[in-house]
């Protein structure tokens, strides 16, 4: 998994609540059975003004100049802010992929769904959980100096903006590691095998319904 | 100290591991496996050089992507097509049980596992999909996962998981008639907001819940995730364990016995304390009917489209505004005046024979309205068509207009075939009412089945009880 440790680019202001999986990567795309290639189909319904097609061209379609991912400098960013109960709806991991694959590396909203909250730490996307009153006043500065680069520090826990605040933000320390070092999940888990094995055969003299196969 | 909730006794019964900071390593029981967000863990799986830690523990069908007519011509679309094969390639690879396309067994994972008694009460349950939270009806402790989780459910049986806080919601009091656990739900949605569960396992419980059936419990515990929460549940009781006896893969003879005596403590402790207690008066709960983008915006059917100007944070009033226009709808018109141009009767929330039987009772001897251009039934799964056809509700669906399809998740998300045309409005039993959730562009009005019938006879919605004839 990519570590994350400092990132430093544009945000852009995503001024909606309850952004929903379905809106970030709508179900056609759903289809590949890849990890990449999501990025030119992220928040497609908003993006264009004309329907796409799973494992299709989109270079041709008309973007829709409404959209704030299509103003520059926003087509740039790479920080994601959101407003509350960010990442809501389906488990689709696509969604965390599709916002890695625009080149999005953290998200900074009062509040995140859980599931998409999870996802996004497996694949080295930031989500940054900061107080209602700290994300209206980046919203405000960014806003107001559209390209202003803001920085997301997960050694020191901050979000700092040039010549203004730096917003500490708390996240749990077991993740915050494993995203640091950019650690395999799945190795780290495996160091525990005796463990599950002597779980298994505890419960399997327990409680033997549950352990079939 | 005081007592233990059910959640409480969910959890510590499968820690493998703990962490000094909490996190811990919980052991997974069943894992259930679709087409659509597994395809990219067995390929991590593959790459890795790993296999399955306890294939055993795997149910896999095909249920997002399948059509649901004439199955005999396969999938039509390749992209589609694909995704299922792989899913067809991966449990041959690893010997997974799977029920394909055409076994009388295939449905919606979430129908299928308690039907088959795959999913039992105590177990922990997992999916690649957010429903997955409709298994904590049987008091499970069941939560949707993204594909990096199933690929690490596969390899290790276990997941890293941190605690959630607890909430109980309890109501109390008699329902009206006509008053469904899809009501409830939504009531409950529209109290604590979707974010409201964000953070929290919910308990769902008081007097309402437990006159539930097991399959209107399922409907309760299938949108927790709707109300932000990852996991729904209810105490297990008689209703229960009744459910369970014979099931195809629930124990047997002494040993169901013995796992029964085991079920009947997983119910809260009087004395428990949990972190958050919402309550609602079962009595005051009427049929309900989103009007706009978010399960939260959502009023009784006797109700009017509410106006944003009324609202006073602006995210939110800018939230409905943008719905409104979405739906096409101005504030103040009664909900009853508005008119479906499709009727869906199906997905994971509402598709199991209980729910047939409630959209047929409505629609037994009545017609589908001219301007309702399409009304389908989508099964849950085979083995809920077949008991739906030897029940004659086919035939009472069939004679009023409606299509009778095959089991799949179908216009719920529109992955198959089944979807809605920009602009075109829906009475659907689904669970979600996103923008281009049913198709770009649809409008969605979530519902229960006996509303979505009564919209599909009358046109407009209504309650079922003032329908003529």
């Amino acid at each position: 998994m990519q570590a994350f440790t400092v990132h430093r680019g544009i945000a852009a202001p995503l001024d909606r609540a309850n952004v929903d999986t379905d809106a970030i990567i709508p179900k056609q795309y759903l289809k590949s059975i890849k990890r990449t290639g999501f990025g030119p189909n992220a928040f497609d319904d908003w993006r264009y003004l004309d329907p796409g097609q799973p494992d299709a061209d989109n270079s041709g379609r008309r973007p829709n100049p409404e959209f704030v991912l299509n103003q520059p400098p926003f087509d740039r960013a790479t920080i994601l802010l959101a407003r509350e109960n960010f990442g809501c709806g389906s488990s689709r991991e696509h969604a965390v992929w599709a916002l890695g694959d625009f080149g999005f590396r953290a998200v900074i909203a009062p509040s995140f769904a859980d599931i998409f909250f999870s996802n996004s730490f497996k694949n080295g996307l930031l989500p940054v959980v900061l107080a209602e009153n700290a994300v209206d006043e980046l919203f405000r500065r960014v806003q107001a100096e559209p390209g202003l680069e803001i920085e997301v520090d997960l050694q020191t826990q901050e979000v700092r903006v040039p010549g203004g605040p730096a917003f500490r933000f708390e996240i749990d320390s077991d993740r915050r590691r494993r995203l640091l070092e950019g650690l395999d999940d799945i190795a780290l888990t495996l160091q525990h095998a005796d463990e599950i094995r002597a779980y298994e055969e505890r419960r399997r003299r327990e409680a033997p319904w549950l352990i079939v196969g | 100290m005081s007592g233990k909730t059910l959640y409480d006794k969910l959890w510590q019964a499968h820690v493998v591991h703990e962490e000094p900071d909490g996190t811990t390593l919980l052991y997974i029981d069943r894992h259930l496996v679709h087409e659509v967000t597994s395809p990219q863990a067995f390929e991590g799986l593959r790459l890795a050089g790993r296999k399955p830690w306890r294939g055993g523990s795997v149910l896999a069908v095909p249920d997002h992507n399948v059509p649901t007519e004439r199955r005999d011509l396969g999938i039509a679309d390749p992209v589609s097509r694909t995704q299922v094969e792989t899913l067809e390639h991966n449990v041959a690879e690893y010997g997974l049980r799977f029920f394909p396309m055409r076994d009388l067994r295939q449905g919606i994972v979430h129908v299928i596992g308690p039907e088959q008694g795959a999913t039992l009460p105590g177990m922990t349950v997992v999916c690649g999909d957010s429903h997955t939270s409709t298994h904590g009806a049987l008091g499970a402790l069941a939560f949707g996962i993204g594909t990096s989780e199933v690929e690490h459910v596969l390899a290790t049986q276990c997941l890293w998981q941190s605690r959630s806080q607890s909430m109980l919601v309890r109501v109390d009091g008699e329902l009206r008639p006509g008053v469904t656990g899809k009501d409830i739900v939504l009531a409950i949605i529209g109290a604590i907001g979707t974010a409201g569960g964000n953070g929290y396992a919910i308990e769902f419980g008081g007097s309402a819940i437990r006159s539930l059936s097991i399959e209107g419990r399922m409907t309760v515990c299938n949108m927790a995730i709707e109300a932000g929460a990852r996991a729904g549940m209810v105490a297990v009781d008689e209703k229960t364990i009744e459910y369970v006896r014979g099931r195809p893969q629930a124990p047997t003879g002494e040993l169901f016995e013995q796992a029964a005596a085991a079920w009947r403590d997983l119910v809260s402790d009087p004395d428990a304390r949990f972190d958050r207690v919402v309550e609602l008066d079962a009595a005051g709960i009427e049929p309900q009917v989103t009007w706009g983008t978010s399960p939260e915006m959502v009023v009784p059917v006797s109700g009017r489209v509410p106006d944003p100007a009324r609202e006073r944070d602006p995210v939110r009033a800018e939230g409905m505004r943008r719905a409104l226009s979405y739906m096409g709808l101005q504030a103040g018109t009664p909900i009853a005046a508005i008119r479906p141009d499709k009727v869906f009767i199906g997905s994971c929330t509402n598709s199991r024979i209980e729910d047939l039987r409630e959209a047929a009772a409505v629609v037994r001897g009545r017609r589908k309205a001219d301007s309702v251009k399409l009304a389908m039934v989508v099964p849950g799964s085979g083995l809920v068509k077949q008991q739906a056809e030897a029940e004659g509700l086919d035939r009472v669906f069939l004679e009023a207009g409606f299509e009778w399809r095959e089991p799949g998740c179908s216009m719920c998300l529109a992955m198959n075939a089944d979807r809605l045309e920009s602009g075109e409005r829906c009475a659907s039993t689904s669970n979600r009412n996103f923008e281009g959730r049913q198709g770009q562009g649809g409008r969605t009005h979530l519902v229960s089945p006996a509303l979505a019938a009564a919209a599909a006879v009358a046109g407009h919605f209504v309650e079922p009880a003032q329908l003529e004839g």
